[in-house]
């Protein structure tokens, strides 16, 4: 992209610059080189001068004036096309030596007056290459006797391009380099040899994958436009969140009003608990609302058992046995107090699997009781008086308008909120009270308390 | 003198070589035979059934907060499920915990290692947890009391024999699923630091990965620098999908928040889309003008935008249905390494090389 830059018909409009005594050729300003990018690209003028700042912070293009700041400025600021020799395309590293040999000739021809960083890399190189540092400076030596017996014009240019080499590559302290890089990666996938069990292992799958169902584009492009349609109003990037979104105006209303344990939710929380029981149960405030819709129906059994499958999937590897003993004597045994209703087949699985437990040992049964829920329970939920009464009981804030000194007054007071593990500890204590107040009564120990009462 | 080459261990050699040549050339056959079955069902492009779809209006996205306080390149961020604070992690081992709403800092944390490449919040909003060059994926315990030091209650939970690249936790504090440059990635309980389920398949570093938001939540997508990006089922340890499309290394995979589709983001300057129900790459993000690699990508609420963090130092914003780009963002002065949107969808936090992270609405 940068040799078409340079062709002189459709390239960048150049022309010659006086600077100094000698007139440097071939300069370019800024304006031009963002139009051209513009044009070229078809992108705004922000981008290709965002496209410009990065050819000259790799060092494709430099500055005249200010050379040390890497940018790409949209005026009559001036800059040159470095030489395809110091494109870093080339991939040559910047060596320390090289680096030391063109500072060593700076000192020379500035008669010992470096910048203070290059003062410091000097000093450091000089210690660091010592025993190479007659080298060093008979190389110095060497280029700037060749340097001077150039042309002016021509030597001004190079030692431009040498210097805006060297400010990309071994830029001062505190300026962000675009030479920078992270850890290099440690395999390299070309130079693998592949072995004879991996080809095995591959076919093996590129076969599953061949035999494996798969849907028509129509259908699973259309799911995916469907959701988007479905969640549209609910997306603070698309549409208003109310009364306002917290980071725009440093009002948290909208936080507070969507707290885990409102009295009221908002019409908008309610809605999205329609959408899908996924959605209803992974919002607890839907969750405790459907927790009161089962109460009424007498059938809690099915979304306890879902409970504990997950407290069991996601819980401590040293948990596992406790609590699948707790769940198998809970929903599971003949005459379980919480029973779940699920088909022989799977009952029967499950309860095999629970002799020897794992995380995924109900995975069968939790399935099962999850569609049930799904197919069934979770519509009439949505018939209900219970989930009618709330979406009539719910908030529909008005949306804030503040002005500028009212916004001014948000940002000075942000509300802290209240902290995380507060409101875990809380939720903690909740659901130990909820716990123990559905506990399965043991019929023979009140009836025993009774009587020692009388 | 040289002993005369034994004429069995000849052949038999010949023969292994003669076995793998043909394995290779039934693997080319087999990639071959599963594009057409995948193209067959291919009936209908994207940005065809989108065309229906009403066009998006222009977008105002400002930096909201600008988060200073990293003395170098700011690497990975999570959310807290509290919408408003984060955890950053940077190149000199630093891990600050942020009241992002109100900017203030509310724990930092010194890793024993510089490269902090992967940090997450746990989902109680009680723990941290981060890693790097150290090899190793670390849990911390938050505590109310501002004086107390986090390093004495810190849990070695994972251990990799490279460096780890991501992290995150399950539904719960007590699993953590990480990726790592030794090739795999592995879901360990973090009590006991135990190994629960290994799952090997990529051919070079593993860089990226990402949870299914599904109903059964068993299986996450990783990307890596073989190209690939692979799903992987959570209880088996199965590779159950697997996608060559891009032409570089991905630097980040994230789910659809339906859960049916993921995208993904590469150094070779495209971001994807991948329909995991029709099983192949449904739409390409890229632009002639973009030829730096993505960083970082994250969906909004709804998945109709496609944030994408970009190593030119921008952001770019896509129209996922239809194509297209809606908007580009400038702001920070290195690469964005890192981007995420917050749980309810009101902002996305981008971190950068240039030492800050910017919440933008």
């Amino acid at each position: 992209m940068v040799v078409e830059m340079q062709d002189p018909k459709s390239g960048v409009r150049g022309s010659e610059q006086k600077l100094n005594v000698t007139s440097i050729p071939h300069v370019i300003t800024g304006h031009d080189v963002i139009a051209w990018i513009s044009t070229k690209m078809k992108t705004t003028t922000e981008e290709a001068q965002a496209f410009g700042t990065m050819l000259v912070a790799y060092g494709y293009i430099y500055p005249l004036l200010n050379h040390k700041k890497l940018v790409m400025c949209n005026d009559t600021s001036l800059y040159r096309f470095q030489t395809p020799y110091f494109w870093p395309t080339h991939q040559w590293v910047a060596e320390d030596s090289d680096y030391a040999i063109y500072l060593a000739k700076k000192n020379i021809r500035k008669k010992g007056v470096l910048e203070p960083f290059e003062q410091a890399h000097y000093n450091h190189l000089h210690d660091w290459l010592n025993h190479k540092w007659d080298f060093v400076v008979m190389q110095a030596t060497e280029q700037h006797k060749a340097g001077k017996e150039r042309k002016k014009p021509d030597r001004v240019v190079f030692d431009c391009q040498e210097r805006a080499y060297w400010v990309v590559n071994r830029p001062s302290r505190h300026t962000h380099s675009a030479m920078d890089c992270g850890p290099d990666r440690l395999i390299d996938p070309d130079a693998q040899n592949l072995s004879f069990d991996h080809y095995r292992r591959l076919n093996m799958f590129y076969q599953q994958a061949i035999m494996r169902s798969k849907v028509k584009s129509s259908v699973s492009l259309g799911a995916l436009v469907k959701y988007v349609t479905t969640y549209k109003n609910h997306d603070p990037f698309l549409a208003p969140c109310l009364p306002s979104n917290p980071w725009q105006t440093d009002n948290d209303t909208y936080w507070t009003l969507n707290m885990r344990r409102v009295d009221v939710p908002t019409k908008m929380r309610v809605e999205r608990w329609s959408f899908s029981l996924f959605e209803l149960l992974t919002d607890l405030r839907g969750r405790d609302d459907f927790k009161v819709f089962l109460k009424k129906e007498f059938s809690g059994e099915n979304l306890a058992f879902w409970e504990a499958a997950e407290e069991l999937k996601w819980g401590t590897a040293s948990s596992m046995l406790t609590k699948a003993e707790t769940i198998f004597k809970t929903f599971l045994a003949p005459g379980a107090p919480r029973w779940i209703n699920i088909d022989g087949r799977t009952m029967g699985l499950t309860v095999k699997g629970l002799e020897h437990p794992h995380r995924y040992v109900l995975e069968a049964a939790q399935t099962h009781v999850f569609l049930l829920m799904k197919k069934d329970t979770f519509f009439r939920y949505l018939k209900s008086p219970v989930y009618k009464d709330m979406q009539k009981k719910a908030l529909s804030p008005e949306a804030h308008s503040f002005s500028p000194a009212q916004l001014e007054q948000n940002a000075q007071r942000r509300n802290p909120g209240i902290h995380p593990i507060i409101l875990w500890q809380q939720e903690e204590a909740e659901k130990a009270k909820a716990a123990a107040a559905s506990a399965p009564v043991d019929v023979k120990a009140v009836m025993s308390k009774i009587d020692r009462k009388k | 003198m040289r002993s005369p080459l034994i004429p069995e261990m000849a052949t038999q050699e010949v023969q292994l070589n003669e076995t793998l040549a043909h394995l290779k050339t039934e693997s080319e056959t087999l990639k071959t035979k599963l594009e057409e079955e995948r193209a067959k069902l291919h009936d209908v492009e994207l940005h065809q059934v989108a065309e229906k779809v009403e066009g998006l209006g222009q977008f105002v996205m400002k930096t909201r907060r600008t988060l200073k306080g990293h003395g170098n390149k700011v690497l990975c961020m999570d959310w807290c499920k509290d919408k408003r604070r984060i955890v950053s992690s940077s190149q000199d081992g630093k891990v600050i915990v942020w009241d992002a709403f109100t900017t203030n800092k509310e724990h930092a944390v010194t890793m024993p290692c510089t490269w902090v490449m992967a940090c997450a919040y746990a989902p109680s909003g009680c723990a941290v947890a981060c890693g790097g060059l150290d090899n190793k994926c670390s849990v911390y315990p938050l505590s109310l009391d501002k004086n107390e030091n986090l390093a004495a209650k810190k849990k070695s939970v994972a251990m990799h024999t490279n460096y780890l690249s991501a992290c995150s936790f399950t539904n719960s504090d007590m699993q953590i699923l990480t990726s790592s440059g030794d090739g795999t990635c592995a879901l360990w309980d973090v009590e006991s630091g135990q190994l629960l389920q290994s799952f090997h398949g990529h051919a070079a570093d593993v860089l990226c990965l990402d949870l299914a938001p599904s109903e059964t939540g068993n299986t996450f997508v990783s990307g890596g620098c073989d190209k690939k990006a692979n799903v992987w089922d959570m209880r088996s340890g199965q590779c159950i999908q697997s996608f060559e499309t891009h032409e570089s290394d991905i630097n980040s995979v994230r789910y659809y928040p339906s859960g049916d589709a993921f995208a993904s983001g590469s150094d070779d300057a495209t971001c994807r889309l991948y329909d995991l129900r029709a099983d192949r790459e449904v739409a390409i993000y890229s632009k002639e003008s973009i030829i730096f690699g993505v960083s970082s990508v994250d969906f909004s609420l709804s998945g109709r935008l496609l944030f994408g963090g970009y190593n030119d130092y921008t952001i770019n914003v896509w129209d996922v249905l239809k194509g297209t780009r809606v908007s580009i963002l400038f702001g920070h002065e290195n690469r964005v390494s890192t981007l995420r949107v917050s749980p309810d969808g009101t902002a996305f936090c981008t971190g950068s090389w240039d030492h800050t992270l910017r919440i933008w609405a």
